[in-house]
């Protein structure tokens, strides 16, 4: 029997990980796959409070985050291929031409 | 020291160690491939916790689709390696952040949940997929819906991202 504050807590340790990504890596694809962690860990949270309270409320979320997670990849991939080619980079720290 | 709780620590040190691999590498693809694995671990999570639909769809999805988009895109705009970009001077504040963040987390989970709420024994009814799929068509299913269009409208989003513009350069 595992108690669910562990799950939780390995849900907390995941989501500072991809949180730290997003802080720490200049790359955009990597930044990108940080967040992927982060809702991964979100996902595990919501399945493990399912396990909890017996309702399936928390796995059904779980199904739209995924739908929704497919949908961001799907546009953001495709931002970052028009940024390489118009840029010839994914470094975030090129990319400041909005910073007046 | 039960199976499960034996399983439960290996598999988040996997899952701990490959998150750690994504962050540190060098190469993309190798962050890919890591990030993989943590999906896969991650996936077990839900089957320990009586959930083999959304396992299931996590494999398929998130380990399946999602990566081999992320993979595709690597190798399409060909960047392998990423040269020496960690600069350990500038990580001192995001990894203040990051601890900080940390700390908060698991002080919220165990002043709001506490250490003693044991995942129960009963959970048949919660891995019957039809239940839930009774559920999901039922009570969310303007949600469903809704996740149609915004699916629709990703596709549209991602194919006028990506066409290259002709029509601009002839005007």
């Amino acid at each position: 029997m595992v108690p669910v504050s562990y799950y939780l807590v390995l849900s907390a340790i995941l989501f500072s990980l991809g949180a730290l990504g997003v802080l720490i890596r200049r790359n955009s694809l990597v930044i990108f796959m940080s967040i992927e962690l982060m809702l991964n860990a979100a996902n595990l949270a919501f399945v493990a409070f399912t396990r909890v309270h017996e309702t399936f409320s928390g796995q059904i979320f779980v199904f739209f985050v995924m739908a929704v997670a497919a949908a961001e990849v799907a546009v953001g991939l495709a931002l970052i291929v028009a940024i390489y080619r118009s840029r010839q980079s994914v470094d975030i720290d090129q990319l400041s031409s909005l910073k007046g | 020291m039960s199976l499960e709780l034996i399983l439960f620590f290996v598999l988040a040190i996997i899952a701990i160690a490959t998150a750690l691999g994504m962050l540190l590498s060098r190469s993309a693809v190798y962050s890919a491939l890591y990030l993989v694995v943590n999906f896969v671990s991650v996936a077990i999570f839900y089957l320990l916790l009586d959930a083999p639909f959304i396992a299931l769809s996590q494999i398929a999805v998130y380990a399946g689709a999602i990566m081999v988009l992320f993979l595709f895109v690597i190798m399409l705009i060909g960047l392998e390696t990423l040269g020496g970009e960690l600069n350990w001077r500038q990580l001192v504040w995001p990894l203040a952040m990051g601890i900080l963040l940390l700390v908060q987390g698991v002080f919220l989970v165990i002043q709001r949940v506490g250490r003693d709420v044991y995942i129960g024994q009963t959970g048949t009814q919660l891995s019957d997929p039809s239940l839930m799929a009774r559920v999901l068509f039922t009570d969310y299913l303007l949600p469903f819906q809704v996740t149609a269009v915004l699916l629709l409208v990703a596709m549209i989003g991602a194919i006028v991202l990506s066409k290259r513009e002709k029509s601009n350069q002839e005007a």
